[in-house]
């Protein structure tokens, strides 16, 4: 993690950064969001989802929360309505993507090393091993973790976050860069809520609200069945209208986008759905 | 956490703007971070050295300018100040709020030297 994070470096080592005298000096404006190049891509990865018709879901949450159990379930009861594909994103091992291609379905396995989360490039490789004309829902599993996924646009239409009853309803107010970029909210692992006296899901969506996220909070349990037919519901409902975006020739950007920075950059991109006061 | 690679990403413009002006080195690398960036000005200013080293920025200085959380309130039109983890309007507290300010992480200007 150390490598990833930066905090390898130290008072001691930062003398790297070295001060030189030069007379001449030239100033450039530029203003460009700091990743545009992880953006450039991403849009890149965009246009192939939308030239197939593919809607692509990121799916995000801490390690643990249920992600792989819910694809499983969600394969298990749609694979025969919809043809789907996952991108696994993990540190390491390929034990996820093992499961997914266990139900039947195609599954690329990403292992990050040591970087925390998916970024567009690593998912446009991950692009070539999948016929995206056979697809018409591809999952990416992003890396467990509620922090750095959320900055990083892989060229997905919709961002789901699921939030396990057994991390505490406040997670929301904790990592708020994260559900604020949530499309759609999953509370899992709700069969578990009558052991916890501590997990309120009312509050838990309330922790939602104050971000500003008008997106569903829905409640479920993938191992136990309970609570899918929501979960599906929006599935479909998000698959027709991708399926309508792409023969009209619109683009849908997820909720992750930062709102400010398009203000700012002269890069912006032209095309977004959730209007923004100037 | 992902300060380094977004720090990487930022050298790699800064590289490019530095060869389109036939600079020889940079001498400053003005950025603006807001909260909701999900990006630590702290860690991306420790990451900075690391990231730049051996390239035509090595030397130069990073400057970090914090933007503040505003919001526009789309039930009574205030726009007013928040917090990262409470967005909601600072003057009738309706949770309807546009963010008009605070995620942003912009690579504002390069100070180049030739």
């Amino acid at each position: 993690m150390c490598e990833t994070c930066g905090c390898n470096i130290t008072p001691g080592n930062a003398h790297l950064a070295r001060r030189k005298n030069d007379q001449s000096q030239d100033a450039v404006t530029v203003l460009k969001n700091l990743l545009s190049a992880n953006d450039q891509q991403a849009a890149h990865n965009r246009q192939h989802f939308d030239r197939h018709g593919v809607l692509a879901l990121n799916l995000m949450s801490s390690p643990g929360a249920g992600k792989t159990v819910l694809l499983e379930a969600t394969i298990a009861e749609l694979k025969n309505e919809f043809r789907i594909a996952v991108i696994e994103g993990d540190l390491e091992t390929e034990n996820d993507a093992a499961r997914i291609r266990a139900q039947g379905v195609p599954a690329v396995q990403i292992t990050t090393g040591t970087a925390c989360h998916l970024d567009a490039h690593m998912v446009h490789g991950a692009l070539h091993h999948i016929n995206l004309p056979d697809v018409d829902i591809l999952f990416i599993e992003n890396v467990g973790n509620l922090v750095c996924p959320a900055s990083f646009d892989l060229g997905q239409h919709r961002n789901v976050t699921l939030l396990s009853v057994t991390e505490g309803d406040d997670k929301p107010a904790k990592y708020p860069v994260m559900f604020r970029a949530a499309d759609l909210v999953l509370l899992t692992k709700t069969d578990l809520l009558p052991v916890l006296d501590d997990f309120d899901p009312a509050r838990a969506e309330r922790c939602v609200r104050d971000l500003a996220n008008p997106g569903p909070v829905l409640r479920l349990s993938a191992k136990k069945r309970d609570g899918l037919a929501a979960w599906f519901g929006w599935l479909r409902a998000e698959r027709a209208a991708q399926r309508e975006r792409a023969r009209r020739g619109q683009i849908l950007r997820p909720a992750i986008q930062p709102d400010g920075a398009r203000f700012h950059a002269q890069d912006a991109p032209l095309l977004r759905f959730h209007s923004t006061a100037l | 956490m992902h300060e380094l690679s977004v720090c990487q990403a930022l050298i790699g413009q800064v590289v490019n703007v530095a060869r389109e002006h036939q600079a020889t080195a940079v001498k400053t690398v003005n950025v603006r971070i807001g909260p909701l960036s999900g990006v630590e000005p702290d860690l991306l200013a420790q990451a900075f050295p690391l990231a730049a080293a051996g390239t035509v920025a090595e030397a130069a200085q990073l400057v970090i300018e914090s933007l503040p959380i505003r919001v526009h309130c789309d039930k009574c039109g205030a726009e007013t100040a928040a917090v990262a983890n409470r967005l909601v309007c600072g003057t009738c507290g309706d949770w309807h709020t546009r963010l008009v300010s605070g995620d942003e992480m912009l690579l504002a200007s390069v100070e180049l030297a030739k």
